[in-house]
């Protein structure tokens, strides 16, 4: 009798606990959308996010440099990070023997946990000051934060494309083994299509990640706010536009940040949710 | 004359453990061989040493010869690829690749940089109807080749190996993940095959060896024990250990 009354209790406990941090996540969104939301009605969606200027003074709120800052920095940190992490991520699992493996991926995972503003100050200090030097411009430039943001998401996508390059079956190598495959065509004909959604998965992770720093972003990319010509040209992310502005906002501009803060809610979901589904589709294939 | 297989002397060694013990075999044209044996007494590993699958496990050590149409194949010029086109491998669990259909048939193909199509689409016809796969398959080449029941994935993956048109098939216990009804396909077909190629099975079903092979060989602690005709050794045994198997006392 006692038993199952403590094992009724437990079970409402934990559904309370588990409610209670969905709800918190809830009313984060639902905030930001009540605040951001009305004030994107009354500029108008075409203003808001297709006009260039931004002088939250004069009331002028178009945050298209913005957006334009953050998909190039995204972008170049996928050109960056990508290529870097799947390869490294086959060298890794299919080259080097098991013993190396359980030491190097953990000092990768490690590379995750410095903290954004290391990562920042390190652009800043010798990044941004090689590429004035050798490239030309301010320094502080999309170039700068593409390749620091490229590091950045490297052991995210690197530690889960290699998770999912172990998952595959030895039995797939040795089938294609068996057919007279070398260890290059085995890698790319036969394991690399069977672990491809969840590379894509980590992918995509990454891609949230870049997406959303914000530290790093605003130390190393300058800022301003126009369109760039060239990946020399310091742009300003939608984070950092909140981060720089919140402090002094008040009213529409203080609203305006929180519609930044939607637009950016949105493409982040949108990410997940494309994640989301990769993931799913390679459990259902299993 | 050359013998198809010819095995000598071969020892092999796990780091310190030795597998197989002074094996020699000979195997002649167009048999069907099957080799039985208790659990972990060297068969599967004596099958992998003659396409080298053991190469790929690391502290394997091998010593003796094992020839094929008289080359050893453990010279150190040997290519290893064109080694494996030329012995292919069914395995314990169907294994087709996370590809399609008719992809997986192709996939020796490719691998060997097979460009035309036409010709490509030729050969995995004739290889899933050899495989007996082309009527229940024929409306479902572009679907990914693991929503498949198992047997089917098996029996594909035989078909995989005939595109690239080996000279021996090795089969590593092919029916162990299938039902009664899918082992029987698998042995029908088995014994289609044998009019153009060479078949070395790996089985732990005595019913199945008595019931497709042609020759036998018995292997107990790493040793061969004893390698005939199949009807002999099931019939009458020379030594006292394969009677002792096969009249199920041990094993």
């Amino acid at each position: 009798m006692m038993k199952l009354f403590s094992e009724k209790s437990i079970k409402k406990a934990l559904t309370v606990i588990a409610f209670s941090a969905i709800a918190a996540l809830l009313l984060i969104v639902v905030f930001i959308i009540l605040e951001g939301l009305p004030f994107i009605f009354k500029v108008g969606i075409s203003d808001f996010l297709f006009s260039s200027e931004w002088e939250p003074q004069m009331g002028r709120f178009g945050i298209f440099p913005m957006i334009i800052g953050s998909l190039v920095v995204t972008l170049g940190s996928m050109i960056v990070g990508i290529p870097l992490a799947l390869s490294g991520a086959i060298f890794l699992s299919e080259f080097v023997p098991r013993w190396a493996m359980r030491i190097i991926k953990p000092t990768i995972e490690l590379l995750a946990g410095i903290p954004s503003v290391v990562y920042g100050f390190i652009g800043v200090m010798v990044l941004a000051p090689l590429i004035r030097d050798y490239l030309g411009g301010p320094g502080l430039s999309i170039l700068a934060a593409s390749i620091i943001l490229g590091i950045m998401i490297l052991p995210t996508i690197l530690s889960i494309s290699i998770d999912s390059l172990k998952a595959v079956p030895q039995s797939y190598r040795e089938g294609a083994f068996a057919l007279g495959a070398t260890h290059w065509q085995t890698i790319h004909m036969a394991v690399l299509p069977a672990a491809k959604s969840g590379i894509i998965a980590g992918i995509i992770l990454g891609l949230g990640r870049a997406i959303g720093e914000t530290m790093a972003v605003i130390m190393v990319t300058g800022n301003a706010v126009i369109l760039p010509k060239s990946p020399l040209y310091s742009v300003r992310t939608l984070t950092a536009n909140i981060a720089l502005e919140m402090g002094y906002a008040t009213g529409m501009h203080r609203q305006s940040l929180f519609a930044t803060g939607v637009i950016l809610l949105i493409i982040i979901m949108v990410l997940n949710y494309t994640a989301t589904i990769a993931i799913r589709r390679r459990v259902g294939k299993k | 004359m050359t013998h198809k297989i010819d095995i000598k002397n071969l020892n092999l060694y796990y780091d310190e453990f030795h597998a197989l013990k002074s094996v020699n075999m000979v195997v002649g044209e167009k048999n069907i061989i099957a080799l039985i044996g208790p659990s972990g007494c060297g068969k599967s590993t004596l099958l992998r040493t003659i396409n080298r699958m053991n190469d790929l496990i690391e502290g394997v050590r091998i010593t003796g010869e094992v020839f094929l149409d008289g080359n050893n194949i453990y010279d150190p010029g040997m290519d290893l690829y064109e080694l494996r086109k030329r012995v292919g491998m069914v395995f314990q669990r169907p294994n087709p690749f996370a590809k399609s259909v008719s992809e997986n048939v192709a996939f020796g193909l490719r691998v060997a940089q097979f460009k035309n199509k036409k010709k490509i689409a030729e050969i995995v016809e004739r290889s899933l109807r050899a495989a007996g796969l082309w009527d229940e398959l024929k409306d479902k080449l572009n679907r990914p080749a693991l929503d498949l029941p198992l047997y089917q994935q098996q029996r594909l993956c035989i078909a995989r190996l005939l595109a690239v048109e080996p000279e021996v098939i090795l089969m590593d216990e092919p029916c162990s993940a299938l039902d009664p009804i899918a082992t029987m396909k698998i042995e029908e077909m088995m014994v289609e095959l044998k009019r153009n190629y060479n078949i070395i099975i790996v089985t732990h079903n005595m019913q199945q060896a008595a019931r497709v092979s042609d020759l036998c060989g018995y292997m107990l602690l790493g040793e061969m024990i004893e390698f005939n005709k199949t009807s002999e050794i099931f019939t009458n045994p020379r030594d006292k250990r394969t009677q002792d198997y096969i009249t199920g006392r041990f094993g």
